[in-house]
């Protein structure tokens, strides 16, 4: 029973390291670029919702649409502002940007916030799935989790896939100057990008809150940091290998703090990732990549 | 401030085309990199329905002329005149929403993406859609999205291509992927479309089946071309003018009859058989 309990916080746990790994994945498959500060949108996108809820005793599916609001304008004017001006710069320099805006971000929250962590209200009024007499608890939190991270994947897909606004965003990801050529306007493609990306931080923010219910200027940092691991390991760029990649983060970890160490398992995590890409460098789901001659 | 509208000169613009305003003009359009001019004083003009050429040795600036006109590169003297409105100061996609479209040297498919795909992006300024609507499937979206989707069978059907629609762009043949990319820009809805070398790489038969396309699109679609290209028999039998390019600057312009007769074109062609490739 054990190992089921773990399974499903496993896979809860991913589900939020999915979400995030997405808004990653997007930005790098069509701006070519690492968003350092995703993971502080995540963390903006939390104390919205807890202001929401907690301050002005909005309910809270308001705080959730009131955070994804909040977010998508924040990335869009991150990007405006830190990374449209650095289009035509080196790669080294959009990223030391983006550690500076994650700086800024973590900072500002700290002053307007505080360093005090705040305990965050579940969203999630579902009550607990107590199933084999009372051995395995679901909680409300992870099926709410895993049954989101399941929409946004395939909402995300068919949007892609099908939609305008994904062909542009696929089109620009695939070779930038032969969109605009034909037509495509790339500043509103990437608006579009980071709008989605940060949309989708301030869901992981409010969900990773509400199973974890510590809430900090610096909550953020370490599940971005994770979540981008996801990312590369289920392959960079690929839809699919963010899940991929966010779910087997996941239950790895859950299971390392379980079965080998709670100090460790980070490390174990992180190790697991530098043996996959040493097997596969462009990460489970990756394509490779064949350089031009 | 008075304009002066140019008169095209006969010779070079056909003759259906001579009263009515051409659809592509430059004027003394330059360029320099870092101080080096790379090309300098391209006067062209080219009527609404004419198939033209531009030819000189590598390294004219041929491929630099086209990255001017589709404001790739800012030109750095001289102005474009499209359908008879400046360009200068619009992005790459403007000039395209303005009319102007394109293929490459080398191919640049959406590879990863489905023939249809492709087409349907070319189809982007067509389709009236934001990005609320795309999330929420409206209606309207649908009914738009089925008419990109005919639009672009019709387009692939024109150069059949229709059977392919669902395959990876990356994976047709060559000659295909090249028509592809006529058919992708063609989507755009062009008034001119300029191709270049849109005949490297090929072999006799498909060259002529080139030819017969290029027509083609004239006849049907009533667009102009202009066409960088290194094969002559292609050139001098398809092309109605020509400009001749060497060291970034027009050295003659005219019919195919008269370049074929002009010494700077013989001596730029003939007096340097050692260039590279």
């Amino acid at each position: 029973m054990a190992f089921l309990t773990n399974l499903i916080n496993g896979l809860s746990l991913g589900s939020v390291y999915a979400i995030i790994a997405l808004g990653y994945t997007m930005v790098y498959g069509i701006a070519k670029m690492l968003n350092f500060a995703h993971g502080d949108v995540i963390m903006v996108g939390a104390y919205i919702a807890y202001i929401t809820m907690s301050s002005l005793g909005l309910p809270s599916f308001v705080a959730i649409i009131f955070a994804m609001i909040v977010c998508t304008v924040l990335g869009i004017v991150i990007e405006r502002l830190a990374y449209k001006p650095l289009r035509q710069a080196t790669s080294l320099a959009v990223l030391i940007t983006a550690i500076g805006v994650s700086y800024f971000l973590q900072n500002a929250a700290l002053l307007i916030f505080g360093s005090a962590p705040v305990s965050f209200r579940s969203v999630v009024k579902i009550p607990a799935l107590k199933l084999f007499g009372g051995e395995l608890i679901v909680t409300g939190e992870s099926m709410v989790t895993v049954i989101a991270c399941i929409i946004i994947m395939i909402a995300l897909t068919i949007f892609t896939k099908k939609s305008k606004m994904g062909k542009a965003m696929r089109a620009v990801s695939e070779d930038k100057g032969a969109a605009e050529l034909m037509g495509i306007n790339v500043n509103v493609t990437i608006s579009a990008t980071f709008a989605i990306g940060s949309a989708l931080a301030a869901i992981a923010g409010v969900l990773l809150c509400s199973a974890y219910p510590v809430l900090m200027p610096t909550t953020g940092s370490m599940p971005g940091i994770k979540a981008f691991t996801a990312a590369v390991f289920g392959g960079i760029g690929s839809i699919p290998g963010a899940m991929v990649g966010g779910l087997l983060l996941g239950v790895i970890e859950t299971f390392s703090k379980f079965y080998i160490s709670t100090e460790l398992s980070d490390a174990i995590v992180f190790a697991v990732l530098i043996i996959v890409l040493l097997v596969k460098p462009t990460g489970i789901l990756g394509k490779k990549i064949s350089e031009k001659v | 401030m008075t304009k002066m509208v140019p008169v095209p000169s006969r010779g070079i613009i056909p003759e259906r085309d001579v009263d009515k305003r051409p659809i592509l003009e430059t004027h003394h359009l330059g360029i320099d990199f870092g101080g080096l001019t790379a090309v300098d004083d391209i006067s062209l003009t080219i009527g609404r329905t004419e198939i033209s050429g531009l030819i000189g040795p590598n390294g004219a600036g041929k491929t630099t002329v086209f990255n001017m006109l589709t404001n790739v590169y800012q030109p750095t003297r001289g102005t474009i005149l499209l359908d008879g409105k400046p360009t200068a100061g619009k992005t790459t996609a403007q000039v395209n929403r303005m009319g102007i479209a394109r293929t490459f040297q080398n191919i640049r498919l959406f590879s990863n993406m489905s023939v249809l795909d492709n087409v349907k992006v070319g189809l982007h300024n067509e389709i009236k859609e934001n990005l609320f609507a795309s999330v929420t499937h409206a209606f309207g979206y649908v009914k738009a999205e089925r008419k990109a989707r005919e639009r672009a069978l019709e387009l692939l059907d024109f150069f059949s291509m229709a059977d392919m629609a669902d395959a990876e762009a990356g994976s047709l043949p060559y000659g295909a992927q090249r028509r592809l990319e006529i058919v992708r820009a063609l989507a755009t809805n062009p008034g001119i479309i300029l191709l270049d070398e849109p005949a490297a790489g090929m072999n006799p038969s498909e060259t002529a089946e080139l030819m017969e396309n290029i027509r083609r699109i004239r006849d049907t679609f009533g667009i102009a071309v202009l066409l960088i290209e290194h094969d002559m028999s292609l050139v001098m039998n398809l092309c109605e003018g020509i400009c001749v390019l060497d060291h970034g600057k027009v050295i003659a312009k005219g019919s195919p009859d008269e370049i074929k007769q002009n010494p700077a074109v013989i001596e730029a062609y003939l007096g340097k058989k050692k260039e590279a490739e």
